[in-house]
């Protein structure tokens, strides 16, 4: 028997082991396959109740690889290693976001 | 088409509702309400004329004539039986579509289409059974409820939680527990990993827990568990009480302690109390997750009441973000086909008429908000790729003793879900079939996750097999 540590999660997916490039590139091509437009977004210290992250960039409309979004989450992450980084999806046809998963932690903890 | 109002005076007498009331020539209209029934005539009454007499018997009949008919005009207010069909495979059953003027109908009331179309009706003497199959509200009536107080989209935007579905459990033993060691068991669940605890149906505000220490202790543990966790909690606070006031005085109480949700049964309540409350839930910010207790009653028979899909209709209508809808695999009854037509019919915006997952007309709900559907009871984790399968994302999925039934207590059997879930999720997405590797996708996740693999140990031999009664 274990006693459940105490841990900080970042919502959908957070609860698996950090996602490899390879992984997270998987998931871009499944929103990407289902019409959603990828966006990036950064915090440095955020709140469960903080619903806007700062957007890096623009969300990548007319985005065709995974490799296009991979590609801004280095760079986000070379320019604000002190911040978490996730993957949104937008939805422009049912109007809204359909997709957040966390995809960098600063510090590296267990998760 | 015959006129029925006579012009050369009062005819006293019982009337032929056939005469009247079945008109297969009659095209619906945009703006007429349609009713299905599934009807059982007694023996050797014409199925026509027992149509007939429903039609009557829910909008302008009356058993005998009456002179103040003479004051109205029938033809623009009565209900009419445009097709009668024999249900196939049966004896003596059929199927009779009935249209209603629109104008027989109270704006935003429910409560008003239901007095109609399943009131005196039902006890109807020519009818051995009669089953309200579905209804076509016109978008014309649509358009005067608000529906969900947020619906689905703004539901997730509020809990920031995308791409996934909602994990929630049933706080057990449901009846009999302190407010605080309620409490305990509802912070330890919260976190480990689920989203929402909730209120059993049964507990409102008895002596061995009263309403307001419940709901202090309770926020108390959200406030806790999200805090340490970072993701936003919530519990269904029971608000049902005996009485509108009561009802509203703790919805007020809820809202101001900054819980996030609150909870209702839509039919031991009733559908007025349910729509004033929703309007609260509206109007201050709250979600409404509500329950079904009293709906295997009405819809359970399968020639006589109330199909579950027109009950999730009118529950749409009257207002409820999250309404429980079956599991398909756990121990409760459920249909796939019949299941996932209604939960279309909470959930999306247009739903096609479809008699393989009995739906009988073509809805438009006109961008009203969706109710996300609740599949509780009986299941866990080894269910997990059949639900993430079945439900999609936007679902609420409750194991009660799924989590608390873990040996390692609330918070490793709530992290056994979610990582479950998460694994499901990702496989999924990554082009996996969870139907053919759901079980291989659970056992890799054991490999890294203790917690799961100690729930994939428990549960790996309990199995539900109910034979569905639900088929068309």
């Amino acid at each position: 028997m274990k006693t459940l540590p105490k841990e900080r999660r970042y919502e959908t997916l957070s609860y698996l082991p950090p996602l490899t490039d390879q992984q997270i590139s998987r998931q871009i091509e499944y929103m990407l396959e289902q019409g959603y437009i990828p966006g990036v977004e950064f915090e440095k210290d955020p709140t469960p109740e903080l619903h806007h992250w700062t957007l890096w960039k623009l969300p990548l409309f007319n985005c065709r690889s995974a490799q296009e979004v991979l590609a801004e989450v280095r760079e986000c992450r070379s320019e604000y290693s002190d911040s978490y980084i996730r993957v949104v999806g937008f939805d422009n046809i049912k109007q809204c976001q359909t997709v957040s998963f966390i995809v960098y932690k600063p510090g590296g903890s267990r998760y | 088409m015959a006129k029925t109002k006579s012009s050369a005076g009062f005819n006293a007498g019982v009337q032929d509702y056939r005469l009247t009331y079945y008109t297969p020539d009659y095209t619906p209209k945009d703006t007429d309400l349609l009713a299905c029934f599934r009807m059982t005539p007694q023996p050797g009454v014409p199925a026509e004329e027992a149509a007939a007499a429903v039609a009557a018997e829910s909008s302008t009949g009356t058993w005998t004539t009456v002179w103040t008919d003479n004051l109205t005009d029938l033809d623009r207010y009565k209900g009419r039986c445009y097709d009668v069909e024999p249900v196939p495979g049966e004896d003596n059953q059929y199927f009779c579509f009935i249209a209603y003027p629109l104008d027989l109908f109270e704006e935003g009331s429910v409560t008003n289409v239901l007095t109609s179309l399943v009131g005196n009706v039902f006890g109807f003497k020519a009818l051995r059974a009669l089953r309200l199959e579905d209804i076509r509200f016109p978008v014309a009536l649509i358009k005067t409820f608000p529906g969900p107080p947020h619906g689905i989209t703004v539901e997730r935007d509020k809990l920031n939680k995308y791409g996934r579905p909602l994990l929630g459990c049933t706080i057990k033993p449901k009846l009999g527990l302190s407010a605080k060691n309620y409490g305990r068991a509802v912070y330890e669940c919260l976190r480990g990993g689920l989203d929402f605890t909730k209120d059993d149906e049964n507990i409102n505000s008895q002596p061995f827990m009263r309403w307001r220490d419940r709901f202090l202790f309770v926020q108390e543990a959200i406030e806790k568990a999200q805090a340490e966790t970072n993701e936003i909690k919530g519990h269904y606070l029971n608000v049902t009480a005996g009485t509108c006031e009561q009802m509203m005085e703790r919805a007020a109480f809820a809202k101001e302690i900054g819980t996030p949700i609150v909870m209702h049964d839509f039919l031991t309540g009733g559908f007025t109390a349910n729509t004033t409350l929703s309007n609260y839930c509206r109007a201050n910010g709250l979600l409404l997750h509500i329950h079904r207790a009293m709906h295997a009653v009405i819809d359970r028979q399968r020639n006589h009441g109330i199909h579950f899909r027109v009950l999730a209709k009118c529950l749409r209508l009257s207002g409820g973000d999250h309404l429980h809808s079956g599991t398909v695999v756990g121990k409760l009854e459920g249909e796939r086909g019949i299941t996932m037509g209604f939960v279309d019919l909470m959930r999306e915006d247009y739903v096609e008429e479809d008699r393989s997952r009995g739906i009988f007309f073509t809805q438009d709900y006109a961008s009203m908000g969706g109710t996300m559907p609740v599949a509780s009871g009986g299941i866990h984790v080894w269910h997990m790729p059949a639900l993430v399968e079945i439900f999609g994302d936007d679902s609420c999925l409750q194991f009660g003793g799924g989590t608390l039934g873990h040996p390692w207590g609330n918070a490793p059997g709530a992290t056994a879900n979610r990582v479950a879930l998460e694994a499901c999720v990702q496989a999924r997405n990554e082009g996996r079939s969870l139907a053919r590797e759901g079980n291989d996708v659970l056992r890799e996740a054991c490999r890294w996750s203790p917690e799961l693999a100690a729930a994939c140990e428990l549960w790996k031999e309990i199995k539900f097999e109910f034979e569905a009664m639900d088929t068309l």
